[in-house]
């Protein structure tokens, strides 16, 4: 117990930055946009939540900043895919390498400062609850936000109104925009709203999780972020206990180094990754055999009404 | 009025397609020089620094052709896999698995003589790269495992397992603890020309820029890469095994990074050290896809793409930018030539003024 | 024009619409009166429903005026057209599959609530489903419904929204004959209680049975409007070609060979639990032309498939020409002869962006003579014998070196059809071969086939269109879920009732 329940307090603060990347994406891939620069995203949430942090003393100024840059960033990428109709992965890919060459660039001077980010606190009530407390409200305040996030997601996307459109634009956009939804409004709102969340994820990185800058600290948490999406099916709270497992990953490589123990380091750093592997065989497999829903069926297709294909 | 549209066009010439990816790369340039000069450069200045290091001397031009070797051939790994729409992102892990297996070669292997040496090293990268393609592949075909994905990961697989050996087993005793294996004997060196670092790798690249082109154009085999790569369905009909040709060329697309890592071990550095990619890999990607995933265009590009790396050093050293504004360029390069794409499949009109709307 | 009416609830004028420079539409007009049907016809791309998305907001007109309700309007959407009272049921459905049919009822509607309320919206759409005979469950997926349901689905969603005209694109071309009429029953209640109903369709019969005006485009131009009393058949397809109709004469057999190919008990299993194929038991004789009828839909597509070898089946045997051939995969089945025209000329039988050259070499590019070897291909005997294959098919090409995606739908199907028959099959499996084909163009295809037929091949005709079966077929096969409901052994000894009946899945035995 005295090991156990550390370690789970320890993988959902090491999950919780990837799991606001994944309800981004979840949100952008439900309406047909895939966005593979969640890395880049991230990375450049991840800055401009140090230096607002850092310049403005206020972390939360600093969170909201994340998000504004990340949805920033994405914009081009919603840009090229929506009204041009371009190729989602080569845009991706683009937006990756811009993300990570413009935090770098503007970081250069920053390494390894620290700043005073955001801090844990026992949740009122529910903290002092045995077990559930200290594994679950004894956080900052984005892992309470994160619960809310993923439980409103769950209802939003099933039962309102905008969810179902969502739903429609992603599965078969030609019928959505027939019955008068504007495909591309709902594309760019939740294409958009995806990429600041995965700019307020890099953000928990930088302002909650380390509280310093350190070049390419995402560490392919983007990357991996849309692996998890795939695993969750699209569903917010499945894909929350995924990024809850890969946090547990995280946490146990980083006790065992922490540890000492003779496992050399680059082994260790290798498991989430192969983990990322596996699983994402594992879903693919089952997926294969019909068990599991695929992906929205519009995903990565351009819309345009007037074209007759 | 409702402003502008864009409209599907039938055909376009070469002369325009080319004025396209010319505007588009001249757009990324303009576009960089604007976050240069949000960021306090003199963005004429650092596009100068960029030519003159690059072709401003017999030396820098050199060193653009040293760089255009491994872009060429991680070029032509991802145009083969994008050929048949496999997104190969993992060009970088496959070059590192190449690399590492021609340095285990040198270090285990017992080759009699140069010829001996380059054999064996040439068969153990195209052996390992084959097989960091291979598992992407395979499970992309047999289970339709997203193989963006895949690769990604593999990529840091491979990383690490570089790691682990240049911190740990193969490490130069005499290296004062940097990460890198002692020299290559003289045997596992390439040729160089004259007194430049060029190496032998050129020819090696050129070489293979050739076979893909003839593969594609004029075998079964490329023929069936291009049918499946356009419409998978088609593929079926035609009877073409769809998986079995995923798996393979994912072999042969990590193969050709394998090679790619075996010639920058072995013609540039002489050792495997760690860095020894500046994430060719990753560049690879963008040059195939600027070339039109041509492989008679890609050497080119991958030149275009050298200037810029060595221009990027240059940068480093006069006006003290990062490398990271390399990255920048390249992400703002992909960005254009795939906005610029639009135009050459349609074309921009104005839309018709709306008539009278039925509220008067 | 009858005057002295109140306004028509709509009407279009000098409505154009052009499509890589060429005229969709042109200079066309159009009204519909409030409690008709007004029936819109002509060949397949004549422009019919060209007009009617432009009606509907979809595309948007490049000359021409609209009014709605007396007031001109402008549609920027199909959101427009909606709430000025337009709606149109398309040949492909405009359903979100994975979504419950009372949120497609409710999608992209007015005043829907943030949070949805399920309950009212399942009650109202029961009350909107009884009061027109249109029945469905309302709270199953779209996914699970049949065609016929899906259909449905859709006339309630825009009876749903209250519009007035509903504008339907070939409505029975999906629909059994018993199932076609039901919907007509229910056509006319809409009538009667005011709406105004555009029926695209080019078949007559029912057309002159159900409309009560008829408008008759050709190439993009309307040809005449005329009352259903004052028209008859032959004036109507007159009108819709341009000439007066070739019939030629149906050539029946003269007498069947040999079985070329047989299957027995051939079971295909689909994802979850779905069984396309089940005990499918035929043969297809030298010498004949033996049609598959039944509702799209019911794994026609599976079953070409499989014949074609692409897919394997679960268990069976297949014979062709006392071989067993089952387990062999498409490759195997090409070279033993097998030719398969699928209907997705685009998806499935082309390569769109590949010239005329490579997608003659598609079936061909492994074998002697157009390989050299076991590694190289011939490209100047592939080019050779596309030009020769051109020619005396008649495809319409700039050059063999263009991309076949610029060739227009019956180009594409000629230079299909070219490389399907060259080599004498021995059988052809032929899926709806005419689909979206011009008059003229579909009599080439049919002869070219009957040709085919007579030379000794064993054709197997896969159509959704029961008077071109029974026009061209020797035999009948129709198809019901999967299964072989009966073998017709003379088609013009039976009714089209019959037919509809077993293509509904009553077995043969018990529809007589």
């Amino acid at each position: 117990m005295d090991v156990l329940i550390p370690m789970m307090a320890a993988a959902i603060r090491s999950g919780t930055p990837v799991l606001y990347a994944v309800l981004g994406e979840i949100l952008a891939e439900r309406s047909g946009v895939m966005n593979l620069g969640l890395e880049g995203v991230m990375l450049v949430g991840a800055f401009a939540g140090f230096s607002v942090t850092q310049s403005a003393g206020d972390p939360y100024l600093g969170l909201a900043a994340a998000f504004c840059a990340g949805a920033l960033l994405t914009s081009v990428h919603a840009f090229l895919c929506i009204t041009f109709g371009g190729n989602q992965v080569v845009s991706g890919l683009a937006l990756s390498m811009l993300g990570g060459g413009m935090s770098a660039m503007m970081g250069r001077g920053h390494i390894g400062e620290t700043i005073n980010g955001l801090m844990p606190f026992k949740f009122p009530i529910l903290g002092d609850i045995p077990l559930i407390g200290p594994v679950f409200f004894s956080h900052d305040a984005m892992v309470y936000a994160s619960y809310l996030l993923t439980a409103f997601l769950c209802f939003f996307i099933f039962r309102t109104r905008p969810g179902m459109n969502l739903r429609a634009v992603g599965e078969n956009p030609r019928a959505a925009d027939a019955m008068g939804i504007s495909v591309s409004r709902v594309r760019y709102t939740f294409t958009l709203i995806g990429g600041g969340l995965s700019g307020a994820a890099g953000g928990y990185l930088s302002v909650v999780y380390t509280q310093m800058w350190v070049e390419g600290m995402t560490a392919g948490r983007g990357w991996i972020a849309i692996a998890l999406v795939i695993f969750g099916i699209w569903r917010p709270l499945r894909a929350m206990f995924g990024c809850y497992l890969f946090g547990g990953v995280y946490a146990l490589q980083m006790r065992m180094q922490a540890a000492g123990t003779s496992i050399p380091a680059p082994m260790l750093l290798m498991l989430p990754y192969l983990m990322t592997l596996a699983v994402l065989t594992f879903i693919s497999v089952r997926k294969g055999r019909g068990m599991l829903p695929g992906a929205p069926a519009s995903l990565g297709n351009p819309f345009r009404r007037e074209e007759r294909e | 009025m409702r402003g502008w549209r864009l409209e599907p066009r039938t055909s376009v010439t070469p002369a325009f397609s080319a004025a396209v990816s010319a505007a588009s790369i001249m757009l990324a340039l303009v576009l960089g020089g604007v976050i240069m000069a949000a960021m306090g450069v003199n963005p004429f200045r650092a596009y100068y620094e960029i030519l003159r290091g690059a072709l401003g001397s017999s030396y820098g031009f050199s060193e653009t052709l040293v760089k255009s070797i491994p872009l060429t051939m991680t070029g032509l790994a991802c145009l083969l896999a994008f050929r048949m729409t496999i997104w190969n992102i993992g060009a970088e892990g496959q070059l590192v698995m190449g690399a590492l297996a021609s340095a285990a070669f040198v270090r285990y292997g017992s080759a009699g003589g140069a010829a001996g040496m380059f054999f064996g090293m040439f068969a153990a990268s195209v052996l390992a790269g084959g097989l960091w393609g291979l598992i992407p592949g395979f499970l992309k075909g047999r289970w339709n495992v997203n193989e963006i994905i895949a690769t990604l990961m593999l990529n840091y697989i491979a990383l690490s397992l570089m790691d682990l050996l240049l911190y740990g087993a193969w490490k130069d005793p005499a290296s004062m603890g940097f990460p890198m294996t002692p020299p290559f004997p003289p045997e596992a060196r390439f040729l160089t020309f004259g007194r430049t670092r060029l190496h032998g790798g050129l020819a090696m690249a050129l070489a293979m820029t050739a076979a893909a082109w003839f593969v594609i154009r004029k075998t079964r085999w490329g023929f069936e890469i291009r049918v499946i790569g356009e419409n998978k369905r088609a593929a079926g009909y035609a009877g073409m095994n769809v998986m079995r040709n995923t798996a393979l060329v994912m072999f042969v697309s990590g193969a050709i990074a394998g090679l790619c890592g075996m010639s920058e071990v072995a013609g540039l550095h002489g050792r495997l050290s760690r860095g020894f990619s500046v994430g060719y890999g990753f560049t690879g990607v963008i040059v195939a896809w600027l070339s039109g995933l041509n492989p008679l265009a890609l050497p080119f590009v991958a030149f275009l793409m050298g200037i810029l790396l060595v221009g990027g050093d240059t940068l480093q050293v006069v006006m003290t930018l990062p490398l990271s504004s390399v990255q920048v360029l390249q992400g703002l390069i992909l960005f254009c030539v795939l906005g610029g794409e639009v135009f050459r499949r349609r074309r921009l009109r104005p839309s018709r003024a709306a008539p009278g709307t039925g509220e008067h | 024009m009858r005057t002295g009416h109140s306004p028509p609830l709509v009407s279009m004028s000098g409505v154009d619409k052009i499509f890589f420079g060429m005229y969709a539409n042109k200079g066309v007009d159009f009204d519909l009166e409030s409690g008709e049907v007004h029936a819109l016809l002509g060949e397949n791309g004549a422009g019919k429903t060209t007009l009617m998305n432009i009606l509907a907001g979809i595309y948007s007109p490049d000359a021409g005026t609209i009014y709605a309700g007396g007031r001109e309007v402008s549609f920027r959407s199909p959101r427009d057209a909606i709430s000025a009272g337009i709606g149109m049921v398309h040949q492909h459905f405009m359903l979100a599959p994975v979504l419950t049919v009372w949120e497609n009822m409710i999608l992209g509607q007015d005043g829907v609530p943030f949070v949805l309320d399920r309950r009212r919206t399942v009650s109202q759409i029961k009350e909107l489903s009884e009061r027109y005979a249109l029945s469905v469950d309302p709270e199953a997926r779209v996914t699970s419904l049949s065609i016929g349901e899906q259909q449905r689905v859709e006339i309630l969603k825009m009876l749903y929204r209250g519009t007035k005209v509903l504008i339907l694109d070939e409505p029975t071309s999906v629909l059994t004959p018993q199932e076609a009429r039901d919907f007509f029953a229910a056509v006319r209640m809409m009538t009667a209680a005011g709406h105004g109903i555009v029926l695209i369709s080019h078949k007559i019969d029912e057309i002159l049975s159900a409309a009560g005006r008829m408008t008759v485009l050709r190439r993009g131009e309307r040809v005449g409007t005329i009352a259903a009393r004052d028209a008859d058949k032959e004036t109507l397809a007159e009108m819709m070609v341009g000439r007066a109709l070739r019939h030629f004469p149906k050539r029946r057999a003269e007498a069947p060979g040999p079985p070329v190919l047989s299957c027995r008990g051939i079971n295909l299993k689909g994802g979850g639990d779905s069984k396309p194929l089940s005990d499918v038991t035929f043969e297809l004789r030298e010498k004949e032309i033996l049609g598959v009828a039944g509702v799209a839909g019911n794994s026609q597509g599976e079953l070409c498939e499989v014949l074609a070898g692409i897919r394997r089946a679960d268990s069976g045997e297949m014979i062709l020409r006392e071989r067993s051939v089952a387990g062999l995969g498409a490759r195997e089945f090409i070279e033993l002869g097998i030719s398969y025209i699928p209907i997705d000329r685009k998806g499935v039988g082309l390569v769109p962006n590949m010239n005329l050259c490579e997608n003659v070499a598609l079936k061909r590019y492994w074998r002697k003579p157009a390989a050299y070897g076991k590694v190289l291909i011939d490209w100047e005997y592939i080019a050779a014998l596309t030009g020769e294959l051109v020619g005396s098919y008649g495809v319409q090409t700039l050059s063999l070196e263009s991309p076949v995606r610029l060739l227009s739908g019956g180009n594409l199907q000629k230079l299909m059809l070219a490389r399907e028959l060259s080599g004498s099959p021995s059988v052809i499996l032929a899926m709806h071969p005419v689909w979206g084909l011009d008059v003229g163009a579909a009599e080439f295809v049919h002869e070219r086939l009957t040709e085919e037929r007579d030379r000794g091949a064993g054709v197997l005709l896969v159509s959704e269109d029961l008077d071109e079966l029974l026009d061209m077929s020797d035999r009948i096969m129709v198809m019901s879920r999967g299964r072989i409901m009966g073998v017709i052994e003379r088609p013009d000894a039976v009714s089209k009732e019959w037919i509809g009946l077993m293509m509904a899945g009553v077995p043969a035995e018990k529809a007589v």
